[in-house]
């Protein structure tokens, strides 16, 4: 054991490549294959770069439409509608990446929120940064509850997460019910409050704000930290994560309340948006904010995308929502228009594949060849 | 030294039963620092299950596991790998998403200030690695679609990477050619020349006579016999793997082929195969050999349609397939047993009957709805025929054996009536008994005027199956051998691509 534990760490310094060996073909392959090293890291800013094209030819034919779309409240406005989606859409990424899925997000946002109001109800001086606090933590014990039941129960989190989605909303019309405001509105709201939700700082909204802060700690997380590249691991090929040594079910497990506790968060500053809270914000949240994460092209199946194209997808998906009415098309087509983005997305990931497949196959051609 | 200092690893007196399968019966075993020593045996020996207990991944129901002379109890892979164990399996087991750098130091990568992967740092190590390997694979590409070579090196690149100094190697060289096996047996000698104790599987003998210097040969999950590699001759080790002389597991048949039924002619599919033209004839078994990745179960999957063609011809009883349309081939009579029973040849939770009857449900249907008691009939008709031990025709098919399982799969095509039957791989995974009778069944179906072709990475199958001996190397066929011909040498020369 000694012998090897004080072995060089390159046990094969001067070991070299037996005659007729790969250094020649690997010149030649670098040489054929010149896209072949960025392969993966430019087929995600091609996406990223895609949403940005789709997103300026939206916003470029709402500003032929109606030139006030691009004006600085305008602006504000598309951000200030995306943050709270782009903030549950970051949360969802994290999960999709490990091939998993929260179906669940509405019910605890509506959750959240409603205990927002209702801490207000109760105390009216109660200080902003502990309803805060305690959204954000009513948001980690639901997604502690999905990813428990997920990652040790081993139940599929499709299942888990519908089951969770109505309980959570069933707890949501109970508490609703069992206290005489079934509605919350601003004034019994403090102003401190409101204007986290209203305000803006050199014209960017709070909202907005946070969103890019928690969009900037996740991205550099999920790329630099180990735990982070061991979620894309993980969702890439579970078997081979175990075998890994990854802890998967702790990191999925995480995963959960990272992204419950994100939501949590989203729900206390749905209420400090809008100002009125009853027991149904976020219905349907779910689907909104799934479609705004495949749109961002994160792999539905896990192992690839980016928080940051899960963030752009909410963008553009609200955008295309208020771009709409003023492109003359009625509000009621605005589902079904989301649904063809969701569609539109998938369909290109998918010729995406089928390319990169027959170029890796092609490769490998050339080398069996050469 | 190695009399003295504990082994570094060892097993003692190891059991292991999976519900009914006992699958280790009190194996022991003694890897020691410095030395190779070979595991041994027929497919479903146990080797699988011993590579699993040393990784972390099973259990054992009882026996020991002894680490540098001390007892360990590991609940997981992670934390085999902390006890300086790498497994290097048989299947590689890769990220696809991910760069070959992250895929090699996955859950070790270097580190920067603030606990940060340092990226450079991680392709640096890892491009050093693989020159060290002689094999310069780009670290920082994604690993999807390299070839099985390639990733078989990445999960070499991670062992040595960890520092490992217990490595086992589950068949590494399966799907390797020779010039690569070669590079790899030097960088086991380098490796247990530095003090590190490697468990080597391989269904080659040769390369256990070239690199190990101890054998523990397996079967049936018992242990058989553990010897110096120098002092067992390859008679002996073959009959200890076998339990039974070679020439009883293949039946004695006298070919006696007729018209041609299956004819192709310059099958290609970029990439994957090119130039593939041959016939078998009725009452022939003709055998397709290669190494993992050769081509040629891709090349039964076009035959039967499930792949598309790019250029070539499939003619079955004269009549040309259109290709890209296994329903037109079922209806000219091609019957394909996969390579994978449990991934594709089954429906693990249906019945015996309904797996039975899946592809011929219109014979037993009638106005569209399927006739319990014809669909019986006809399952317990074949599972007789066959031989299929079961309590049930209802059960589901997963409560079977391997070689049952396989049975099973046989008598669903078998019910089709078909005039070419192409197996992938019949007795992987299956006990000697049970493949002794799929042989059987094999050469009855040939006898009773049926043209088959078997793929079979195991050389002694094609060897003693087949009347000609068709090889394939990089998507190429490379060899066609009569019965007469066909060596393992000639075999394997023609399979990696040798020219000597």
């Amino acid at each position: 054991m000694a012998t090897v534990a004080n072995a060089p760490k390159d046990p094969f310094g001067t070991f070299t490549a037996p005659k007729g060996s790969f250094r020649a073909v690997h010149t030649r392959r670098k040489g054929c294959g010149v896209i072949k090293p960025s392969a993966k890291e430019s087929a995600f800013a091609g996406r990223e770069l895609g949403i940005v094209v789709a997103l300026v030819a939206v916003v470029g034919a709402a500003t032929i439409a109606r030139p006030s779309f691009l004006s600085g409240q305008g602006i504000h406005d598309l951000f200030l509608n995306a943050s709270i989606i782009g903030l549950l859409a970051i949360g969802q990424a994290l999960l999709v990446i490990t091939r998993n899925i929260d179906l669940s997000v509405g019910s605890v946002m509506g959750l959240s929120a409603y205990l927002s109001g209702q801490l207000f109800l109760v105390d009216k001086d109660l200080p902003v940064i502990v309803v805060v606090l305690a959204g954000i933590a009513l948001g980690a014990v639901c997604g502690a509850i999905n990813g428990a039941l997920v990652a040790i129960a081993k139940v599929p989190a499709l299942v888990v997460t519908l089951g969770t989605l109505y309980v959570f909303r069933g707890i949501d019309y109970a508490w609703a019910s069992g206290t005489e405001t079934t509605q919350i509105n601003a004034y019994q709201m403090p102003q401190g409050f409101l204007s986290l939700g209203s305000g803006s700082i050199l014209g960017i909204p709070h909202l907005t704000l946070i969103t890019l802060v928690v969009l900037a700690i996740t991205a550099y997380g999920l790329h630099n930290l180990r735990a982070g590249r061991e979620l894309y691991a993980i969702g890439s090929n579970p078997d081979a994560a175990r075998l890994a040594g990854i802890p998967t079910g702790r990191r999925v497990f995480s995963a959960f309340v990272i992204s419950g506790a994100l939501v949590g968060l989203g729900g206390v500053l749905h209420a400090a948006y809008f100002g009125t809270i009853n027991a149904s914000v976020g219905t349907g949240r779910e689907l909104a904010v799934v479609a705004a994460v495949v749109v961002g092209g994160v792999a539905i199946f896990g192992g690839s995308g980016t928080v940051l194209g899960a963030a752009l997808g909410a963008l553009l998906l609200t955008t295309i929502t208020s771009a709409l009415p003023i492109l003359g098309v009625p509000a009621f087509w605005q589902r079904a228009v989301d649904g063809a983005a969701l569609l539109v997305a998938i369909s290109l990931d998918r010729a995406f594949m089928v390319r990169l497949a027959e170029r890796l196959r092609a490769e490998r051609a050339v080398r069996r060849a050469g | 030294m190695t009399a003295l200092t504990p082994p570094l690893l060892e097993l003692r007196d190891v059991h292991k039963s999976f519900a009914a399968v006992h699958a280790l019966r009190g194996v022991s075993l003694e890897l020691h620092a410095g030395e190779v020593h070979g595991l041994a045996g027929e497919n479903g020996a146990g080797k699988s299950t011993v590579v699993r207990v040393i990784g972390g991944e099973h259990r054992p129901d009882a026996g020991e596991v002894l680490v540098d002379g001390e007892p360990v109890h590991f609940s997981g892979p992670r934390d085999a790998q902390q006890a300086g164990i790498a497994v290097i399996h048989q299947e590689p087991t890769q990220f696809p998403d991910l760069t070959v750098a992250e895929n090699v130091f996955m859950g070790r990568q270097p580190l920067r200030s603030f606990r940060r992967i340092d990226r450079a740092a991680m392709n640096r190590r890892a491009a050093e690695l693989f020159d060290s390997l002689g094999v310069p694979i780009d670290p920082g590409r994604i690993t999807r679609g390299l070839s099985i070579a390639d990733q078989q090196i990445i999960e070499i690149g991670k062992a040595l990477s960890a520092d490992a100094r217990i490595i086992v190697m589950d068949e590494p060289t399966a799907a390797l050619s020779t010039v690569e096996a070669e590079r790899l047996f030097r960088v086991a000698e380098r490796l247990a020349s530095n003090g590190a104790a490697l468990l080597f599987i391989s269904h080659r003998l040769e390369e256990m006579y070239e690199i190990c210097q101890r054998v523990t040969v397996l079967r049936d999950g018992s242990l058989v016999t553990s010897s110096a590699m120098d002092s067992i001759s390859r008679d002996e080790l073959v009959r200890s793997m076998v339990g039974r002389s070679v020439e009883q597991l293949y039946p004695e048949r006298a070919a006696d082929a007729g018209d041609e039924a299956l004819v192709v002619t310059g099958l290609r599919r970029a990439g994957v195969f090119a130039d593939v033209s041959f016939s078998v004839r009725r009452g022939e078994i003709v055998g397709l050999a290669g190494l993992v990745g050769s081509g040629r179960s891709e090349v039964a999957r076009a035959i039967f349609g499930v792949d598309a063609l790019e250029a070539g011809t499939v003619m079955v009883g004269g009549r040309r397939l259109p290709g890209g349309d296994p329903r037109a081939a079922i209806e000219a009579g091609v019957a394909m047993v996969p390579e994978d029973r449990r991934e594709q040849g089954l429906i693990l939770d249906l019945s015996i009957e309904r797996n039975a009857t899946l592809p011929r449900l219109g014979a037993v249907a009638r106005w569209g709805l399927v006739r319990r008691s014809a669909e019986r009939a006809l399952a317990s008709t074949w599972a007789d025929r066959l031989g299929v031990k079961r309590r049930r025709v209802t059960d589901p098919v997963a409560t079977l054996s391997g070689g049952n399982q396989q049975k099973v799969v046989l008598g669903k095509w078998l019910a089709t009536e078909p005039v070419v039957l192409i197996v992938d791989e019949p007795t992987r995974g299956i006990d000697i008994g049970a493949k002794v009778e799929v042989h059987a069944l094999l050469s009855e179906l040939a006898a009773s005027g049926i043209a088959v072709l078997m793929i079979s990475s195991e050389l002694p199958e094609v060897l003693g199956m087949a009347d000609r001996v068709l090889v394939m190397h990089e998507g190429r066929l490379t060899a066609e051998l009569s019965k007469e011909e066909a060596t393992e040498e000639k075999v394997l020369q023609a399979a990696t691509g040798g020219t000597e």
